[in-house]
């Protein structure tokens, strides 16, 4: 009885659960393996450096990233850029219209300022382009086997994989519709995105040096929007580890408590 | 607490003569804790335990929260993202908060599930399994209006449709639908509403968590052979008992926090594993997400909501019978309702005189077979409304109802059930062996 309920408890927690994630028409998303996955998974800060860089000059154009703060980019745990540089990059950014950022807009000047680090990055509304702050976190990347989501297990949740795929998936087709174009791309649902490809390669210079290729860009920037969606990952993990650590040597010692407790009410065990 | 004879408080000092006279409070604390407990009682039993501490960790958690969020349409989606960079902890809350719905559900089930499978809901305990139902009704609105709070995609659109349901019964529906939602659709009314509900239900789930555990402390707990805790005098009584504490307290803290620590490893290392990616989308009602999944907890009743459709034969003869006030949409309401109401009536449906599913071969057939169509429901909940899953969910919903409707009934007449021991004693040695202490009394005072 109690092994077949563990069993069923396992069973509903694995199999239905996960199976919310099913959705239909979905695109190849391919395996990355990330430095973050698993539950000793750490970012890794100079890919968190290249794909802020990589963010900034292209993606930024279109894309906002309106939940996260300027000043964690200085974060232990996140891109842990030096406190200066913060405020340097804080500072060439600058507030659009008053209608995309009412947030930032300085109604005293009248005008565009630039940002300071306590801001938040600014919400681009150009092209109506989503916002990528949660983006890591919004899109499935694996639900399967069957609906279960089981795969996450073995592959990671899957949202930077989906975005590094799209980014990559570009197969160069292009069809108008309704006066839209849309772009083929193999990881996108259904096919067709309205975004042009973004990346080609060698699209920003790496101050460490680091390979941009086409690949190696989009895994950066999706690492970066996987810290932007989920910048307490870390210090959460570790918080995990703890906890399951001193759960279980509690469980060991109140196993052991309960075991001489009741050896007294249930005799010896009959062969 | 009548019931079982056992020892009562004896206030000592003057102190607590003083008290005593004035306020029994010690005494009941003392009654409440040193309850004889049958000393049969095997893992199941600890759920109870489990769901008091989810209890206790989803108030907490959630009052300082509350602290931080803002119930508003226009900033409600923010204030959580708020709550996960800027608020210190934040993060581990508001994780903690919502895996600790799951573990909550994960635990009512078993729970039910075990009062199912030994015949808990039985005579004379049907109090405690009515008000049993009554908390997990309760505890369903609660999860429900919790999830509209982040003001997430998933969180509208299932307002929605939940909603919605509602607004399917004939008549009174559409001006309950109106008051739920305060207004002709989901918006920032319905997000204040559900807000205030959401703070207010757990403590109406707290006192009637009061009461469960009065009304099974008056009867005595059930326990795994269903057969009752002799009465006859204390010496007797002890034979087939032991106090709560120490042996249940630790023994159900054990379990606790085992239990916790796979919770901790799910909170730590995946704690978005159960939730919708969609939920991390800003509510947008413009847009509706390709598929409107509820969480996994409701996924069964979800599967047989959406399995009467209007082609199914008994939805087109109800629809005939009451002359189209029964339509198709609202007979898979009265279904959903329905599945849960016949949990509710258990104890006049099931007609065996044997309690312990442990000493009734026929039914445990059909108990698991519940509980695999219970799983399978789940997975056809999560799936499109569409073949092969809707003719599925239509046979797990026909078994889930001819479970409770038929086969219990039936089971009772027909099922030649297995000897059962005479005593509780009995079956404990036949497990363990008589115990080190003298045979005649079984129950150990602690060392203190």
């Amino acid at each position: 009885m109690l092994r077949q309920l563990a069993l069923t408890a396992t069973t509903l927690l694995t199999i239905a659960t996960g199976a919310a994630f099913a959705a239909g028409g979905e695109g190849h998303i391919e395996d990355i393996d990330f430095s973050f996955e698993g539950p000793f998974g750490k970012f890794d800060q100079n890919q968190l450096q290249r794909g802020l860089k990589v963010y900034t000059e292209v993606c930024s154009g279109c894309h906002g990233l309106r939940y996260v703060p300027i000043r964690t980019l200085a974060d232990e745990g996140g891109p842990g850029l030096p406190e200066d540089q913060v405020r340097a990059y804080a500072q060439e950014r600058f507030v659009g219209d008053e209608g995309a950022n009412p947030r930032l807009y300085d109604f005293n000047e009248g005008a565009a300022r630039s940002l300071t680090e306590n801001d938040f990055f600014p919400a681009v509304e150009a092209a109506n382009a989503p916002d990528l702050s949660l983006m890591a976190k919004a899109r499935a990347g694996f639900h399967g086997p069957y609906g279960t989501g089981i795969n996450q297990f073995f592959k990671g949740m899957g949202g930077p994989e989906y975005i590094a795929s799209i980014l990559t998936g570009y197969t160069g087709e292009e069809k108008e519709e309704a006066g839209t174009i849309f772009y083929e791309n193999t990881a996108f649902p259904g096919g067709w995105i309205a975004m042009a490809p973004p990346l080609y390669g060698e699209d920003v210079e790496f101050d460490d040096g680091h390979s941009n290729d086409l690949h190696h860009e989009a895994e950066d920037v999706a690492a970066f929007l996987m810290w932007t969606a989920e910048p307490k990952m870390m210090a959460r993990k570790q918080a995990g580890f703890v906890g399951v650590l001193f759960l279980t040597i509690f469980a060991v010692l109140l196993y052991l408590t309960n075991k001489r407790l009741w050896a007294n009410v249930k005799g010896k065990k009959r062969a | 607490m009548a019931g079982i004879p056992h020892d009562h408080y004896e206030p000592k000092s003057g102190a607590e003569q003083w008290l005593h006279r004035r306020l029994p409070i010690v005494g009941l604390l003392y009654d409440t804790l040193m309850i004889p407990t049958p000393k049969n009682l095997n893992w199941m039993w600890i759920w109870g335990i489990v769901l008091t501490f989810c209890l206790a960790l989803q108030i907490i958690t959630g009052i300082v929260l509350v602290m931080h969020y803002t119930p508003n349409t226009e900033m409600a989606f923010a204030s959580i993202e708020h709550i996960m960079r800027n608020v210190n902890g934040g993060h581990m809350i508001r994780y903690l908060h919502m895996n600790g719905a799951s573990l909550f559900f994960v635990a009512v089930y078993l729970h039910i599930f075990r009062g199912l499978y030994y015949g808990s809901y039985k005579e004379p305990r049907e109090v405690t399994w009515i008000i049993g139902i009554l908390i997990y009704v309760l505890m369903m609105g609660t999860a429900f209006m919790g999830y509209v709070l982040p003001w997430g995609q998933m969180s509208f659109w299932g307002a929605t449709v939940i909603t919605g349901l509602f607004g399917a019964i004939p008549l009174i529906g559409e001006p309950i639908q109106t008051l739920l939602l305060g207004g002709p659709a989901v918006d920032n009314a319905t997000l204040n509403r559900f807000f205030s509900l959401h703070y207010l239900l757990p403590f109406v789930i707290a006192a009637l968590v009061v009461v469960h555990i009065w009304a099974f402390h008056t009867t005595g707990n059930n326990n795994p052979t269903g057969v009752e805790v002799r009465r006859g005098s204390k010496a007797e009584a002890e034979k087939d008992t032991v106090p709560f504490w120490p042996y249940y307290v630790i023994k159900d803290l054990f379990a606790l926090v085992l239990i916790l620590a796979v919770f901790f490893a799910i909170v730590g290392f995946m704690p978005n594993y159960l939730g919708h990616p969609d939920n991390y989308i800003e509510a947008n009602p413009l847009a509706t997400p390709a598929h409107i999944v509820p969480e996994w907890y409701f996924l069964p009743f979800y599967a047989i909501l959406r399995a009467f459709t209007a082609d199914v034969w008994v939805v087109i003869i109800a629809e005939t019978i009451t002359g189209g006030i029964v339509d198709a949409k609202f007979f898979g309401v009265l279904a959903m309702f329905g599945a849960i109401a016949v949990m509710a009536l258990t104890p006049w449906l099931d007609t065996s005189p044997v309690r312990s599913g442990r000493y009734r071969p026929k039914f445990k057939i059909f108990f698991w077979l519940l509980v695999a169509d219970f799983i399978f429901l789940m997975w056809l909940g999560a799936m499109p409304a569409e073949e092969p899953y809707a003719s599925l969910s239509l046979i797990g919903s026909a078994y889930w109802f001819a479970y409770f409707l038929v086969i219990l009934p039936l089971l009772g007449v027909f099922e030649k059930p297995l000897p059962q021991p005479e005593t509780i004693e009995a079956d404990f040695e036949a497990h363990y062996g008589k115990s080190d202490a003298a045979a005649g009394s079984a129950a150990q005072t602690p060392a203190e």
